[in-house]
């Protein structure tokens, strides 16, 4: 083993040592590339702040509590349009991650189902996916979106069809869900003993009511849930000790099914049913068409690569693994679920990541059907009707950021708990 | 860990002992796509640079009549389709009410109309067009409001077509007054005042709604005509000019209530008084042309030599210096005349009772015959 | 006993499978129809098949090419569900080109067929080097005579002439000869490289037009910034040498090349016809903005992806933080910096036009998802490649540049594609802020009085596109990844 030796001993620190000297090297070009991104981002400021002292418009968040003015129709929360920009954004904000989560949800489904479909045998089948695939890959989602909504429009009775006497369209499911062309009308749970609501931050724009009833519901179902859990593993004990599994699933489905009727029933639970009163249909919950098409479009849309990515992973398992399966007896069906499923998430679960937050940053593209998102009323009506681009898109791209960021923790946090625990 | 030691301390030597080979391939496209980016950029950066040096010498004047002549293009804001008022034909020929002011203006500055860049805007991005200097005018169904003038600093010229908010319904709904559309699902428009009047109204008549936001005219009217929203709100000429494209235009009523007043006009940037003037006075032109009978057919005779009416020979620069005034060749008001009509033409080629838009004047018909359209004098 | 055999001591002979194994019949009660489930399943997909191709072709073929508008085609289809096909007879040419001046189609046409022949180098030699010469000069050759005047005649000719003679050498010399005439010491022809190298600069030029002398002009100054870096090396050192290359051609660009251009375009007016940028539209639009983003960002992509590798601190966190926002945030975000912002950014009085800008914003997004996938191609190289560079002695830049960027380039080919794919659909988000791409257009066709309420064939037709340029390039980057796959599975 030689040792290395830096040439330069004698004589003390020169300037051009910062460059030819690897121990400060580094250094120099570290500082040279932090003042030169300052200077740039210095410059950007100073010129947007001229320019805007020009125009007339200091930067200011301001506006954001001043009055909104315009109504938002697909809300979770309660809103009018004395409201300000502030409560707009947010209920904007519960919009996007509305249809992120319900889109994830099904793109994660139909995109299993259809990698799964993909490898099956039958040549009829896996063709037809293969062709979805292709459809949905090669496409722009926003085509898919804007197609997705004329559908809607197009193809579903409007609300004025169930009029009259001999009306051309009925509602379906027993007279319960209506659909239309403005949407889809379901019953709605209802109580008619309800214990209110528990209103959080008072009178604020980030106002948040919560229902008791849903929480007393919750909090006995879950409970009867983790019991039943219970007396399962109980079972299960009994069985390792003596072999002989004693009979539960009675008890098991009383323990959930009983309180929570019982709650259900204290709090007068019932349906309330849509039903065609004026221009629309009143009561029942009413998905708007437009958040139909963008979470059907987008699920679609993410599905096909989802899809791609389940078969790849399928694929990455060796065939050993399946023959082993087979040769301890397991039927295809529960090869594919017990053995070759659980094996594929840790290949699939990254890009899976991916595609959830590229289905969250694609449900932005709402604007195109007029679903209220956050970029409908933020990016939207909100940076129009006051003329603040520069604060708006600010706020906006923070907001997404964050969503981001945290879905990425998440899942990577999930990722890491089921990832092979490698020595 | 001694290899890269020994690599930094290589790169340490003496630079004369270093290989000075020409970079490759990475280097190479790097250098690649920057000059690609260098050539589309081409007359921008040379513009940009010409410009830091301009800045460098403290002169920034804002006059855009010279930026315009300079380019030899106006370039003028329009809405992306909008029918009658602005949409391109299959040759890429932009043609509509809105486009005429444009090409007027263009005829009245660089006598030639057809010296315009179109640009297509949307509701949400028109003002920072006009305000950042991408166009020099705005021609966009913009309805002149008392923030947009005073708070986004823009100045409307005048107005080239007043209008108000209206609804409209199918018959068979049996509605007969917008009082009774408590309950309604309603199509507007979003990007435009039309939301905030809707929502006003509503909550003035303590009535309930449910909003349906669209972008372009055309998907609105997908879903009205789907019965997908019970009502469509806009301007009312956008309501009759979208009744007439109907297979049946007999199957929708526009109910009496106007709820709002939208004088729309063309605007430019504060700031710029001379070229508010030049748009101005250019649209006063064709008013005054309709009011005094100069259509595009006399005009070549009433301008070749100066007649009875002393304030035609001013306006076609016959008489006086109203164009020096102005900054503009003498037979300015002439060229934007010819351009495409007076005002009445400009109407009638384009929106009025002969056209599929099939719009009545109304409101818009000249002072005389009971309208609103009046022109200052040209004196 | 022992002459008692209850083991057969001949074969049987071969017997032909039974029916229901073999041909149509076998492959279907294996494939289709093994199971209740399974037949359950392809007895649906079979009914739900010849349902959907039915509707759609009952919708699809419609007599109505020739009408004029909408009206006409009601006339024609009379009452029936049909397409209206005049909508696209009308305004197809809109949806490919948007407002370029169709006397100049041959531009942009000759621009996309010359980035094939530009790519072909780049993404391996798939063809000889002669195949491909006499592609371009063919080209070129049409090209010129595009052009026409006495020039472009005489440039058609002088290339015709070119390519025909490379023609006939490859007709007369087979490919066995030819490596014999070489290794012989024949001169080959040059690398085709070069073309792909001057392409960036050929393709705006035809693309926006103008004189001739600005693509030189910005040529030019990656030629004096190599000259400088070679004169000056000896007398500054590498550093000065070095630091002079990046210098002289901003200088350059900044200060001479306008003066240049015009004096030079004063002495000798060479050039055609410019276009606005603001006329293009549809598909070339789309392809536009893509082509553009992509290529710049590759390098741009490479210099994030080394830097968020990079041991220096601040200057991974740089990276990683503009990797991380850019992909945090919808795209339709940065256009509206585009759309709103990027002028306030900028010092008073710049003015870009929005193609430009939002071409800036899709390149900063392209460039961090680039930065990702060239990262994964680095991170898939094996450890022993960079030890390897080490042991050479080689230090960082000439590891990069001779050992491991060519091998993580090649191995994030596929990588690249796909992004390129993603951006070009994504190029369809630009109809939001107002530009005319396909689906903006599709909105302006629909604003015309004849087109009013058209809506589905515009749709199909722009979808069709989409998939054809998405799915064709999607198939050549699995067929890429299938020849650069060396692992054995």
């Amino acid at each position: 083993m030689t040792t290395m030796t830096d040439p330069h001993h004698q004589g003390g620190f020169k300037l051009s040592m910062l460059i030819y000297d690897s121990r400060y090297r580094s250094i120099t070009i570290q500082i040279v590339a932090l003042i030169g991104f300052l200077t740039l981002i210095g410059w950007l400021i100073n010129n947007t702040g001229q320019n805007l002292a020009d125009l007339g418009k200091e930067p200011s968040f301001g506006f954001m509590t001043e009055g909104a003015g315009y109504d938002i129709n697909q809300r979770l929360l309660d809103y009018t349009s004395t409201d300000t920009h502030l409560r707009a954004s947010f209920l904007g904000l519960l919009n996007t991650l509305l249809v992120a989560v319900m889109g994830c949800i099904t793109a994660t489904v139909i995109g299993v189902m259809v990698g799964v479909a993909r490898l099956s045998h039958n040549w009829i089948i896996s063709r037809l996916m293969a062709f979805y695939v292709e459809m949905f890959r090669n496409v722009p989602v926003l085509l898919w979106i804007v197609l997705a909504m004329a559908v809607m429009i197009e193809s579903m009775p409007s609300p004025r069809a169930f009029r009259g006497e001999d009306p051309a369209a009925t509602m379906s499911l027993f007279d319960t869900v209506a659909f239309t062309n403005r949407g889809v009308y379901v019953p709605e749970p209802l109580f008619s003993n309800s214990l209110g609501n528990i209103h959080l931050f008072g009178t604020s724009s980030l106002r948040f009511d919560v229902s008791l009833d849903l929480i007393v519901f919750l909090v006995v179902f879950i409970g009867g849930l983790l019991i039943s859990r219970m007396i399962g593993k109980r079972a299960n004990a009994t069985q390792e000790k003596t072999g002989v599994r004693p009979t539960v699933w009675h008890i098991r489905l009383a323990v959930v099914a009983v309180p929570t009727l019982t709650v259900l029933w204290a709090l007068g639970f019932y349906l309330g049913y849509p039903e065609l009163k004026g221009f629309n249909f009143a009561g029942g919950t009413h998905m708007r068409n437009s958040l139909i098409a963008l979470w059907l479009a987008l699920s679609l849309y993410t599905a096909a690569f989802i899809a791609e990515i389940v078969r790849a992973g399928i694929l990455a398992i060796s065939k050993g693994q399946t023959e082993a399966a087979s040769a301890l007896g397991l039927r295809p069906r529960r090869t594919m679920s017990l053995v070759i499923l659980p094996q594929a998430l840790r290949v699939i679960i990254p890009p899976l990541i991916s595609n959830y937050l590229n289905l969250t940053k694609n449900s932005s593209l709402a604007i195109a059907v007029g679903y209220m998102d956050i970029t409908g009323t933020l990016g939207g009506i909100t940076m129009n009707q006051t003329g603040r681009e520069l604060e708006a898109i600010l706020l906006l791209m923070l907001v997404y950021l964050s969503i981001s960021l945290t879905i990425s923790a998440v899942m990577n946090w999930y990722n890491n708990s089921v990832k092979l625990k490698e020595r | 860990m001694i290899a890269p030691k020994l690599m930094h301390a290589d790169e340490g030597q003496p630079p004369s002992l270093k290989s000075s080979r020409p970079q490759e391939p990475e280097e190479n496209a790097r250098n690649r796509a920057e000059n690609q980016e260098e050539v589309i950029m081409k007359k921008t950066v040379f513009l940009g640079a010409l410009t830091v040096a301009g800045l460098a010498a403290g002169a920034s004047a804002a006059a855009t009549l010279d930026d315009v002549k300079a380019r030899g293009k106006l370039n003028c804001g329009v809405a992306t389709g909008v029918p009658g008022f602005a949409a391109p034909d299959a040759n890429g020929r932009w043609e509509g009410f809105d486009v005429s002011v444009c090409r007027a203006v263009a005829a009245a500055v660089l006598g030639d109309s057809d010296a315009v860049e179109f640009v297509p805007t949307t509701g949400k991005t028109r003002f920072t067009a006009l305000s950042s200097g991408e166009i020099d005018m705005l021609a966009r169904n913009t309805t002149w409001t008392l923030s947009r003038d005073v708070d986004l600093k823009f100045t409307f010229v005048g107005v080239n077509y007043y209008d108000g908010q209206g609804f409209m319904v199918p018959k068979d709904l049996g509605v007969s007054s917008a009082k009774e559309l408590d309950g309604a699902t309603v199509c507007i428009q979003t990007g435009t005042t039309t939301e905030l009047n809707l929502a006003e109204f509503f909550r003035a008549n303590n009535m309930s709604y449910e909003p349906v936001p669209i972008e372009t005219q055309a998907e609105a009217l997908q879903q009205y005509n789907a019965g997908a929203c019970d009502v469509y709100t806009t301007d009312a000429s956008g309501l009759a000019a979208a009744r007439s494209t109907f297979e049946d235009p007999t199957s929708s009523v526009i109910l009496p209530e106007i709820i709002s007043k939208e004088p729309l006009g063309p605007l430019v940037r504060h700031g710029d008084n001379e070229w508010g003037d030049i748009v101005r006075w250019t649209l006063n032109a064709l008013i005054a042309a309709e009011e005094f009978g100069i259509t595009s057919t006399n005009i070549g005779e009433l301008s070749a030599a100066a007649g009875d009416n002393p304030e035609v020979n001013r306006l076609l620069g016959t008489e006086g210096n109203l164009g020096e005034m102005l900054g503009l060749d003498a037979g300015w008001a002439k060229a934007a005349i010819m351009s495409g009509g007076n005002y009445g033409e400009v109407f009638e080629k384009n929106i009025g009772e002969n056209t599929p838009i099939g719009l009545a004047r109304g409101l818009n018909a000249q002072w005389r015959d009971g309208g609103l359209i009046y022109s200052p004098p040209f004196r | 006993m022992s002459d008692l055999h209850f083991v057969r001591s001949e074969m049987l002979p071969e017997r032909a499978p039974p029916a229901s194994t073999v041909g149509v019949v076998g492959w279907m009660s294996e494939n289709l129809f093994n199971g209740i489930v399974n037949s359950t399943l392809t007895i649906l997909s079979v009914a739900f098949i010849v349902w959907a191709v039915m509707g759609f072709l009952g919708w699809a073929i419609s007599p109505t090419w020739a009408a004029a508008n909408l009206r006409d085609c009601q006339e024609i289809v009379a009452g029936h569900e049909g397409a209206c096909w005049g909508v696209i007879r009308d305004r197809w040419k809109q949806l490919l080109f948007g407002f370029y001046p169709q006397e100049l189609y041959w531009r942009p046409i000759l621009s996309f067929v010359l980035l094939f022949i530009a790519l072909i180098p780049v993404l391996f030699a798939m063809i000889s080097r002669r195949m491909n010469w006499f592609l371009l000069l063919a080209v070129l050759a049409i090209g010129a005579l595009q052009v026409g005047g006495t020039l472009g005649v005489a440039l058609a000719v002088v290339l015709a002439a070119g390519a025909a003679f490379v023609g006939f050498q490859m007709v007369t010399t087979n490919k066995a000869d030819r490596a014999e005439q070489i290794a012989a010491g024949a001169k080959r022809l040059p690398n085709p490289l070069i073309f792909s190298v001057l392409y960036p600069f050929i393709a705006p030029w035809l693309l926006w037009g103008g004189s001739f002398w600005l693509p030189i002009v910005a040529l030019l100054g990656f030629v004096l910034g190599w000259a400088a870096m070679r004169l000056t090396a000896g007398v500054i050192g590498t550093l000065g040498a070095t630091i002079l290359a990046f210098v002289v051609p901003v200088l350059w660009w900044l200060f001479a090349a306008a003066g240049f251009a015009d004096v030079a375009h004063g002495i000798l007016p060479m050039g055609i016809e410019a276009v606005e940028s603001r006329l293009f539209g549809g598909m070339l639009l789309s392809l536009t903005i893509g082509v553009v983003a992509i290529s710049i960002s590759l390098p741009i992509g490479i210099v994030l992806a080394l830097g968020r590798q990079s041991d220096l601190m601040i200057v991974k966190a740089l990276c990683v933080g503009f990797i991380e926002f850019i992909r945090g945030v919808p795209l339709i975000t940065l256009l509206f910096v585009a759309s709103t912002l990027l002028n306030i950014f900028m010092p008073k009085g710049t003015n870009f036009d929005i193609i430009l800008r939002v071409i800036i914003m899709a390149t900063l997004f392209a460039s961090a998802y680039m930065a990702e996938v060239i990262r994964g191609g680095l991170a898939a190289l094996p450890r022993g490649q960079y030890e390897a560079a080490d042991a050479l002695g080689l230090d960082y830049w000439k590891a990069q540049r001779l050992i491991i960027m060519p091998q993580a380039l090649k191995i994030s080919i596929p990588g690249i594609v796909s992004t390129f794919i993603g951006l070009f659909k994504d190029t369809t988000l630009v109809s939001i802020i107002g530009l005319l791409d396909p689906l903006g257009l599709s909105n302006t066709i629909r604003a015309h009085t004849d087109w009013v309420g058209i809506y589905w064939e515009l749709f199909a037709v722009i979808a069709l596109m989409f998939f054809v340029f998405c799915f064709s390039m999607s198939r050549y980057s699995m067929y890429l990844e299938r020849r650069l796959r060396t692992d054995h599975r």
